[in-house]
């Protein structure tokens, strides 16, 4: 078999004009071709919505699909703190290299320098857009926007709405979304389900959906399809995604051909509110924004961590020589406001030791009486006001009078799906926006870039490149959805719903994706082992044969189903986990938010090894019960020397 | 502290848009007072399924309070019987051992079932679609800091930003009106210089997209502010009557 090579389509020229370079050169479509083209993009989120929205208003044919109610829901919605841009407002040293630095550092080192750049060169037209259409930032009394800081970076460039900053940016977005819906550019599919992509010819051309209303199959025909459909998180049950959010589009995509790239690359959030039943459903996030003003710690004793887990000490009596502030001791330079990543495994560690709080020992501290003592609790009510609100609500906890307690939980995976610069697919005509792709991110995604990242695509990034590609198909007709293909991909599709619906074993969807779950917190988490992931692969092999041979799933067809629709998302999630593991495996080093135990410094920190994995790895489906190929793309540091990452100093 | 209850749930279920409904009680024992609402009714559909039933189909996303989708009436209020919180942040601890709890959909004609506890709210979306946007397109934008905004009126543009289009002020309300949400998002418009722009055209848009679908008029109960979950208030109602009469005004 000849051996499969990737190109990344990196425009030529010095890193701070490939961008404008390739804009100059690229191709365009006119105005008059523009309404003979569709295009189909999939997902409503930041990035799902900012391209319909954007594309739209080109003058493309839009088809717009989201499984929710509405596509205000996406997930996007509950991202928190903010949205980083390199506008240097503060005065306090930011740029766009900066901001493209502390990005690709944050990442440890495992994205494309040219991919990076271009996020942080078009951040500052993602907060002038958002203004215009009405998001309501923060402001300072004189009437101009107010940043706050986030980990990993030294200056204050991150935009907010009080905690919903996610949600304002995506209802700016819905709201563009919406006027172009009304304009009748952007037809809208919601409660729809994404099911397969159709390549027609080694392209892609449409789709196949089901609607989760009336459970009818259906084919959607376009010169290209868009895939914004966010992370995979959920393939560990416990996450901070939403209950829907999943990676089956990924999956499907993969088996088409497509890339997936650094699956290993998850991000661990620091800041959770631990897990506290069997029962739980989702883990949920107390903004990173906290640790702006919240101190990190545990006691320094282990007697005392005992008694406090035992109830018979309570945290406010611990004095405060008896606490350790541990990253403010590890990390003297950064402090509580290291990345996540360092963050998430400092909290391990401890908890590991003995150190933890909680009934169960895996809580830390996260403590506010001396920010409410320095600015007056006022100040802290408007700044975090929401989200200790909602601490309470879930805890039955003031954190005004008791620190909150917190645990790291799967937030965001870095890897998705490969995109070359144009952020195009290996498929040509499939392109991949915001999470869903893997590109900007590297090893480690810093907080408040992932709402840069999906409007950067969005907005600003693909309503350019997809041109590039749509240019060559403005003679193609419109292809007829009674063409084989389509109809072969139905057929597929009906035959996998009606042999799950056929199994009628005895356990239930939910159990085995718990069972899953467990197995990937367990095996392929914050600490990783050769043994620990042999071990996921295996179990999740036995998992997967007993899904297919013993689920349960009660409903119809032809129906609403919400077990089927389940079903399938989680038999994909069996795939990404094996993935996860397998990817895992073969990166022999730690960075990011992957952590070998074998590869580690002596202090315990991330040990990567730039001479032989300095790659993105691409995993390419060969056949079902096949090994898939690893294909690997080489990452070539021209304009960054590449560090071990230092947040002490 | 946890403790367990049992409980008995009465809910509404309807196989689908077409089907009558009804209610159906089933016991539940031994729900944790850690878990939330929507967690309890995880561990009922799980029971169900392992007695070979359809489980019950309710809407819900992020569990987290902010995108929207978990709606229910709950012994008699919308998102239940706690204060300034979505169906999905109420948790067990709030019920009573023994107690029977009620669940609903929304009731009303602009939100229908489409099957147990769930509705159809594309009406939310067609009265955003009528108006609820500023008309700008992507790109060529002046620099976010060019028009200075009084933090006091950011702020209050943020409060109306708030809400999550949950349909719960519909709901709540006797007459079936939009107000509260329509009111929220001129409000929001209205205030910032950007939307200031085609304040009256958006406030008779979405006034009249609202009518026409069938929501009620607004009676000034107060009911919508009561049960919204993010407390948004009614004095945006007020602003929308001002910028609605200036448009009849000028027409």
């Amino acid at each position: 078999m000849a051996k499969t090579t990737i190109d990344a389509k990196i425009p030529q020229g010095p890193l701070s004009e490939k961008w404008s370079n390739y804009k100059a050169h690229q191709k365009l479509v006119n105005p008059a071709n523009k309404r003979r083209l569709d295009i189909i993009v999939v997902g409503t989120g930041l990035a799902g919505a900012s391209a319909a929205a954007s594309l739209g208003e080109l003058g493309f044919n839009v088809l717009n699909f989201c499984i929710q109610d509405s596509p205000r829901r996406a997930h996007s919605i509950a991202a928190q703190g903010g949205i980083n841009a390199a506008k240097n407002y503060p005065n306090d040293g930011d740029s766009v290299y900066r901001l493209f630095y502390d990005t690709l550092k944050g990442g440890d080192y495992r994205a494309r320098e040219a991919n990076v750049y271009r996020l942080a060169e078009v951040s500052n037209s993602i907060i002038d857009q958002c203004v215009a259409q009405g998001v309501p930032f923060a402001r300072e009394y004189g009437g101009l926007l107010d940043n706050r800081s986030f980990g990993g970076a030294q200056v204050s460039r991150t935009f907010y709405a009080k905690g919903q900053t996610g949600q304002q940016l995506l209802l700016g977005a819905y709201s563009a979304l919406s006027r172009q819906i009304a304009k009748g550019t952007v037809k809208m599919y919601s409660r729809y389900e994404m099911l397969d992509v159709v390549i027609i010819e080694g392209k892609a051309r449409g789709i196949i959906a089901r609607n989760l209303v009336t459970g009818a199959i259906e084919r959607f025909f376009a010169h290209a399809v868009v895939i914004a459909t966010g992370g995979y998180g959920n393939a560990f049950f416990l996450s901070t995604n939403a209950m829907g959010s999943n990676g089956s589009v990924a999956i499907q995509a993969y088996k088409k051909g497509a890339y997936f790239a650094n699956p290993c690359f998850a991000q661990i959030h620091p800041t959770c509110i631990p897990v506290h039943g069997e029962f739980q459903s989702k883990l949920t996030l107390m903004s990173e924004s906290l640790r702006n003003d919240g101190r990190i710690w545990v006691p320094k004793k282990k007697q005392d961590a005992e008694a406090i887990r035992a109830g018979k000490l309570k945290p406010t009596q611990l004095a405060e020589d008896d606490r350790d502030y541990y990253l403010e001791r590890r990390y003297p330079a950064f402090g509580n406001l290291v990345p996540r990543d360092v963050a998430s495994r400092a909290a391990k560690e401890r908890c590991d030791a003995g150190f933890g709080v909680g009934a169960t020992g895996l809580a830390v501290y996260l403590d506010f009486s001396s920010s409410i003592e320095r600015l007056g609790k006022s100040v802290v009510a408007e700044r975090y006001g929401n989200l200790f609100q909602m601490y309470e609500k879930i805890v039955d906890d003031n954190p005004y009078e008791t620190p909150m307690m917190i645990y790291p939980a799967i937030h965001y995976t870095m890897g998705g799906i490969w995109v070359d610069y144009e952020l195009q697919t290996s498929i040509p005509g499939l392109f991949a926006i915001g999470e869903a792709n893997f590109s900007d991110h590297g090893a480690n995604r810093l907080g408040a870039s992932a709402l840069m990242q999906g409007l950067a695509d969005g907005y600003f990034v693909l309503p350019y490149t997809i041109q590039n590609y749509l240019a060559d198909q403005i003679r193609v007709p419109r292809i007829s959805t009674d063409a084989p293909e389509f109809v072969e991909a139905e057929n597929a599709i009906n035959d996998k719903i009606k042999r799950l619906l056929a199994i009628q074993g005895n356990r239930s969807v939910d159990s085995l994706h718990k069972e899953l779950g467990l197995v990937m917190w367990d095996n392929v988490g914050m600490g990783r082992t050769k043994d620990s992931l042999e071990k996921a692969l295996a179990r999740i092999q036995e998992i997967r044969n007993e899904f297919w041979s013993n689920v349960f799933i009660p409903g119809e067809e032809n129906a609403m189903n919400v077990e089927l629709e389940k079903a399938i998302r989680v038999a994909d999630f069996i795939e990404i986990g094996e993935l996860m593991a397998r990817d895992s495996l073969d990166r022999e080093e730690s960075c990011g938010g992957h952590f070998r135990e074998e590869y580690q410094t002596e202090e315990g920190e991330a040990l990567r090894h730039d001479d032989k994995y300095s790659y993105a790895s691409c995993w390419k489906f060969v056949a079902e019960g096949k090994a898939p190929e690893l294909v690997k793309e080489m990452l070539d540091y021209e304009f960054v020397q590449r560090q071990q990452r230092n947040y002490k100093s | 502290m946890e403790k367990s209850i049992n409980i008995t749930v009465k809910v509404w279920r309807q196989k689908n848009a077409k089907a009558k409904g009804a209610f159906v009680s089933y016991k539940l024992d031994g729900v944790s007072t850690d878990s939330s609402f929507l967690e309890m009714l995880d561990i009922l559909n799980e029971k169900l399924i392992s007695e070979r039933q359809e489980p019950i189909a309710f809407d819900h996303d992020c569990r987290e309070g902010i995108c929207g989708m978990c709606s229910l009436y709950i012994n008699g209020h919308p998102h239940g019987p706690d204060d300034d919180i979505t169906t999905c942040q109420l948790h067990m601890r709030k019920f009573k051992d023994g107690e029977t709890v009620t669940v609903e959909p929304w009731r009303s004609n602009a939100f229908p079932v489409i099957k147990d506890l769930m509705v159809n709210r594309k009406a939310y979306d067609e009265i955003i679609q009528a108006g609820g946007y500023v008309s700008v397109n992507t790109g060529g934008i002046p620099d976010a800091n060019a028009i200075p905004i009084g933090k006091p009126i950011a702020d209050e543009a943020m409060d109306a930003a708030s809400c999550i289009g949950c349909g719960a002020c519909a709901a709540a309300c006797k007459n079936g009106s939009a107000m509260l949400f329509v009111a929220a998002k001129v409000s929001q418009l209205a205030l910032l210089p950007q939307g200031k722009v085609e304040a009256a055209t958006r406030a008779k848009a979405m006034v009249a997209k609202m009518d026409e679908l069938g929501f009620g008029n607004c009676t000034n109960t107060g009911a919508c502010e009561a049960e919204c979950p993010k407390s948004i208030s009614i004095a945006h109602i007020a602003r929308l009557n001002r910028e609605f009469l200036c448009a009849k005004f000028k027409d």
